[in-house]
């Protein structure tokens, strides 16, 4: 029985220490006072004040818009290549899987500097451009991987049958295979979509002439101290975010 | 149909093959960063490395993300234990419970720690009005520990927990039925079963603790550098990208050694890595 108790305390511990500092960070969002720690009364000010702020408001733009077009293109991408990758021979099979996983294992920041070296190589301004090829560069092998499950599942004669019926393999690939893996890669979209929006290391360094993102403005404000307007952005990046994981969660949950 | 992968690898050798080897080239060449006709080849940078200024941040970051690595082993390993000991349901709904926070801006998990410990924060306001003294909680190293350990520790508690909950039950009770008491079952059986978990675990924690900025700029004032501060700053500020591609490469290989260390004990790599 003590020991029980005991395994109750020690979770809710980790819990509260999870939660709280969470948890204060949106109550205080609500707070009319500049400090948290002292209650001074509710208020929506912060919330006003956030939709009022130019930088924020263009850097939700470009966070959104470059979350958009990411997850598309690589989703895109993603898709064809997942397909390939599962058609090749033994060895190049494990060749590209492996090249697909450096992208995922290396420090973010080592490929933050690579993709930089490579844009002043190519001469490329700094800017729009570069941040969404750097978010496109680091979405596509999470598609990839939580596409090829749904691959290895498929059964294999399925494309076989259509052609054999007459389909050409374009055909067989739109009516037969897309279809089959379509939970994957909705899936795989969706996982780049929360991947772009959440990124800061990459975007921090690849970005330039004004352009930024959510992640990159949180950084920069929070530099500069405690500020409750990043606290009521806090609450609503928590809230959709939650929501839309929670989706990805029932998806596969479900398949 | 293989075919239809192509444009993918052109694309990995686009944006992952030649960036990594550009590093490379900056690395071993120094000149003036913007202008790639002024590069000579040289081996200044990694001399300039091991000297005793940058080599005490290479240590003190190494330190750190051990320490940190170790704490999340040591908080989250019973964690991770006492939730795979529930029932299926009860722990499916402990482990949501678990990752929500990580769903948070991981910037703004981190901050929020700065409006709790801060010097204006809850916690300094509540001693202010109590009359007592106010404490100076962030801005040194213990507070980018505590930055690391909140958000790593769920990189060291699921992979635990996914090994811990897939361990054959008739095992534990071959253990009991041949007499084996509580401690002896865990430390003879469920403990070298869940070794690969705690590999992978000790992995995801180390790798992202040894190579952060974000922490150690938001919490660690200016008095924390490590290794991926001094990385972004050349990268970012100085302007000398063959300095800090040389530390790049060689935190780089550092991982590479972590994870050529862990991969060997490492059986169930595509189970215990998963996160989502």
């Amino acid at each position: 029985m003590v020991s029980r108790g005991l395994k109750k305390l020690y979770v809710f511990l980790i819990f509260l220490f999870l939660y709280a500092p969470i948890a204060v960070l949106i109550v205080f969002s609500f707070n009319d006072g500049r400090t948290s720690g002292t209650w001074s009364g509710f208020t929506l000010r912060w919330y006003v004040e956030l939709f009022k702020d130019p930088a924020i408001l263009k850097a939700l733009y470009y966070t959104l818009l470059i979350a958009i077009l990411a997850s598309i293109i690589s989703t895109i991408i993603g898709t064809f290549a997942a397909i390939g990758i599962h058609n090749m021979p033994g060895l190049s099979k494990k060749v590209v899987l492996n090249l697909n996983y450096i992208p995922v294992l290396n420090p973010d920041i080592v490929t933050a500097v690579s993709l930089m070296a490579l844009y002043r190589f190519f001469k490329l301004d700094f800017g729009f451009t570069t941040m969404l090829l750097s978010h496109i560069t680091f979405c596509i092998p999470y598609v990839i991987l939580s596409i090829l499950p749904k691959l290895k599942q498929m059964n294999k004669h399925l494309a076989e049958a259509a052609m054999d019926l007459g389909a050409t393999p374009f055909y067989a690939l739109r009516k037969v295979i897309i279809p089959e893996i379509m939970p994957g890669i909705v899936t795989g979209g969706l996982m780049a979509f929360t991947l772009s929006i959440d990124d800061f290391v990459i975007s921090f360094f690849n970005t330039g002439n004004g352009v930024s993102n959510l992640s990159i403005e949180i950084f920069s404000m929070s530099r500069r101290g405690i500020n409750p307007t990043i606290n009521a952005l806090s609450a609503l990046m928590f809230v959709s975010l939650l929501v839309l994981l929670l989706i990805i969660n029932k998806r596969t949950e479900n398949h | 149909m293989k075919r239809i992968a192509y444009p993918y690898l052109l694309w990995i050798l686009i944006f992952t093959i030649i960036p990594l080897l550009l590093v490379l080239y900056f690395a071993f060449t120094t000149g003036d960063s913007q202008n790639f006709n002024t590069f000579n080849l040289s081996l200044e940078n990694f001399k300039k490395f091991f000297t005793p200024i940058y080599l005490k941040v290479l240590l003190k970051s190494i330190n750190l993300a051990l320490v940190s690595t170790i704490l999340c082993l040591v908080i989250g390993y019973p964690l991770a234990y006492i939730i795979s000991r529930e029932k299926p349901k009860n722990r499916n709904t402990m482990i949501l419970m678990f990752i929500i926070p990580m769903w948070m801006n991981f910037l703004l998990r981190t901050y929020a720690w700065l409006t709790l410990l801060g010097r204006n924060g809850l916690v300094n306001t509540v001693l202010a009005r109590l009359g007592l003294p106010v404490l100076d909680l962030m801005f040194n190293d213990k507070a980018v520990m505590l930055g690391m350990v909140y958000n790593f520790l769920p990189f060291m508690v699921l992979p635990i927990y996914s090994v811990l909950t897939k361990i054959d039950k008739r095992l534990l009770e071959a253990s009991e039925d041949l007499g084996a008491d509580v401690a002896t079952t865990f430390k003879r059986v469920i403990f070298p079963l869940s070794i690969p978990g705690v590999i992978t675990g000790i992995t995801m924690v180390f790798v992202p603790a040894m190579s952060t900025f974000v922490i150690s700029s938001l919490l660690g004032g200016n008095k924390a550098n490590l290794i991926g501060n001094l990385i972004e700053q050349q990268f970012r500020w100085t302007g000398d990208w063959h300095f800090g591609s040389s530390m790049s490469i060689i935190l780089m290989i550092f991982i590479l050694i972590t994870m050529a260390i862990t991969s060997r004990f490492d059986k169930d790599k595509e189970e215990g890595g998963r996160l989502w």
